[in-house]
């Protein structure tokens, strides 16, 4: 049996040596690029595009996972429309997104230009600014629950030490998006890092040619430095919208979505729906509602701001 | 190298009329270094100082900066109240094959985009791009039926299975802007020895790329090691939690024993910051080269 095997075996191998040593030099090349790049396509057909296709085909059907799912039409797609949470969710995204992003950009950005000068054991300083990047997210969200603790935080005790009121960071409403910024802000680490390289990418001799054209200092951030960074910015600001647009961990752990929805954010509110209510229609309708509504954030930053990007050598 | 960072004598002169201002900013960066350091460094002091405080000592006002007692315990009770021994050992599992996935389906995939030439290989890499920038949150519903139609949940086979797809758009990226570094004569010389195309990923490119695969393998451990998402959604049975899972469930059910749920997250922490002590150069060149080499 074995022998009958082998001998299959290596008749097969002979078979397919023959035919590919048949090929011209361009189509092996081929073959072996295909080869090369397989495990890819598979993961691409497998993992990306069925999956993705059916919750297309979900997304007008009603699904608990239990029983099957039953046609619906496009009833998901008009609940949709007029779902008050959905709205709020959006909303507390968007207000988050556009408030994080900005802010978490600008920062690390100062903090960059800081650790980007010649000072004695500036290596320490770059490291403990990096750390908060690499705290696991779980562990984080604890760390942050206990600093915004109302009575035995931190950060109300610092307040209430400079004789300001003990403000609610979780509980209020108002309060609490401002939290999740600065929770959001304390980890920048990673831009950071990615505009440090940038900066001491930029080669000194144009900071001489400003200065003998008698720039200051302000006129050099101005005119030499932000527009070489330009790419590096650009790449930080699609990057920190498309984190934003997918903060899950601390508003699960945290708050949980309260107080009255006030950090629901879209992805603990798709998470909640799929896992939580068990709809998974509905949860579907939602994912393909996150998908556009990243493509057409991605499309408007390419298209708009990244036009607006200075390349050195553009195509490279 | 050396010329172009010293400054010309004209600049020079400039430079010693402006002193007096430059120490200002001298010291102006110093102030600002040490203040951000004090900010970005007092959560860390808090949460290990917290870990170490009784209960009671938890819940005073005002807190106490350094606790007393110190109560190491604290650790004792966390990792034992729940078996973090067997959570331990799932995020060992599912984070070192993930890095094997990654390391070898990545780099693989990436020497065709990089290296070989063929009809339809740069619209299978502007698919690539295309993922690139595509959450995985916006991909969390759909797998989840797919793997729930494969009998996969509560198993571990939906966060490691697949990884051994590519790898990430990520990293086939990284691998590719890398591999296009490395001269193409040396593979040549391969070539004309005789080597086939998988010769020369086996033999050439992967020993000279360790750097990178060392870099991409570590982003790829710490991404398993810290995800809660993907665990949280396929992992069922608390036999299977992994570490993220196992320190979101103590959460929930420790509600105000803020000392235990402190002690547990320094646990969790500690793994993640020797990690980066010990391979600090890799960090951050992976940060570095996710940033700048597009």
């Amino acid at each position: 049996m074995s022998s009958l095997a082998q001998s299959a075996y290596s008749d097969a191998h002979l078979w397919i040596t023959r035919q590919y040593n048949r090929l011209s030099l361009k189509r092996r090349r081929t073959i072996i690029g295909y080869i090369f790049i397989l495990p890819f396509i598979l993961g691409f057909f497998i993992w990306f595009l069925v999956p993705a296709l059916v919750a297309a085909n979900l997304t007008v059907h009603r699904w608990n996972l239990i029983s099957p799912p039953r046609f619906v039409g496009m009833f998901q797609f008009n609940k949709m429309l007029s779902d008050p949470i959905l709205a709020q969710s959006l909303k507390v995204t968007f207000i988050f997104s556009a408030i994080s992003v900005p802010l978490g950009l600008i920062f690390a950005f100062f903090l960059a230009n800081l650790i980007n000068t010649k000072v004695r054991g500036i290596a320490i300083f770059r490291t403990i600014y990096f750390l908060p990047s690499i705290v696991p997210a779980v562990a984080n969200a604890i760390l942050w629950a206990w600093l915004f603790n109302t009575e035995f935080g931190l950060i109300n005790f610092v307040i209430r030490a400079f004789g300001g009121p003990k403000i609610g960071w979780l509980q209020d409403p108002n309060w609490v998006m401002l939290a999740f910024v600065i929770l959001t802000i304390w980890g920048v680490g990673g831009s950071m890092i990615i505009f440090l390289a940038g900066l001491q990418g930029i080669p000194q001799i144009f900071y001489e040619a400003a200065e003998i054209d008698g720039a200051g200092r302000w006129q050099r951030l101005l005119y030499v430095t932000l527009p070489m960074m330009s790419p590096i910015i650009f790449f930080n600001l699609v990057i920190g919208f498309i984190n934003s647009f997918q903060i899950f961990v601390s508003a699960l752990l945290i708050t949980n979505g309260g107080p009255q929805h006030a950090t629901l954010f879209l992805v603990l509110y798709v998470y909640r729906t799929a896992f939580q209510s068990q709809k998974m229609g509905y949860a579907a309708v939602l994912s393909w509602l996150l998908f556009a509504i990243l493509m057409l954030l991605s499309f408007i930053v390419f298209r708009y701001i990244g036009s607006r990007v200075y390349y050195e050598n553009p195509g490279d | 190298m050396g010329f172009k960072e010293k400054p010309s004598q004209f600049v020079e002169s400039r430079r010693v009329a402006n002193s007096r201002v430059d120490v200002f900013y001298r010291w102006l960066t110093l102030f600002l270094l040490v203040f951000f350091a004090v900010i970005m460094i007092t959560p860390f002091i808090w949460l290990l100082s917290s870990s170490l405080k009784t209960q009671i000592n938890i819940f005073q006002y005002p807190p106490q900066l350094f606790p007393d007692p110190v109560v190491p315990e604290n650790y004792l009770y966390a990792l034992t109240y729940k078996p973090f021994g067997i959570y331990f050992r799932n995020t060992v599992f599912v984070a070192g094959m993930n890095v094997i996935a990654v390391v070898f389906t990545s780099s693989f995939c990436a020497y065709g985009f990089a290296r070989m030439r063929f009809p339809g290989r740069d619209f299978w890499f502007g698919i690539v791009m295309a993922t690139l920038f595509l959450p995985y949150a916006v991909l969390l519903v759909p797998s989840f039926i797919i793997f729930s139609r494969l009998g996969w949940v509560d198993t571990f086979l939906p966060l490691v299975v697949p990884p051994f797809f590519g790898g990430g758009a990520f990293n086939i990226f990284l691998m590719r802007q890398f591999f296009r570094t490395i001269p193409e004569e040396i593979a040549d010389a391969a070539r004309i020895d005789g080597c086939s195309e998988f010769g020369v990923y086996w033999r050439i490119m992967l020993p000279l790329s360790k750097p990178a695969l060392i870099t991409i393998g570590i982003f790829t451990f710490l991404f398993a090691w810290n995800d809660l998402i993907g665990p949280i959604t396929y992992l069922r049975s608390p036999d299977n939690f992994t570490i993220a899972v196992g320190l979101a469930s103590f959460r929930s059910q420790t509600d105000i024993h803020w000392d235990l749920q402190l002690a547990a997250s320094t646990a969790v922490t500690l793994p993640v910051i020797l990690l980066f002590f010990l391979a600090q150069r890799y960090f951050i060149q992976g940060v570095v080269m996710t940033g700048l080499k597009g």
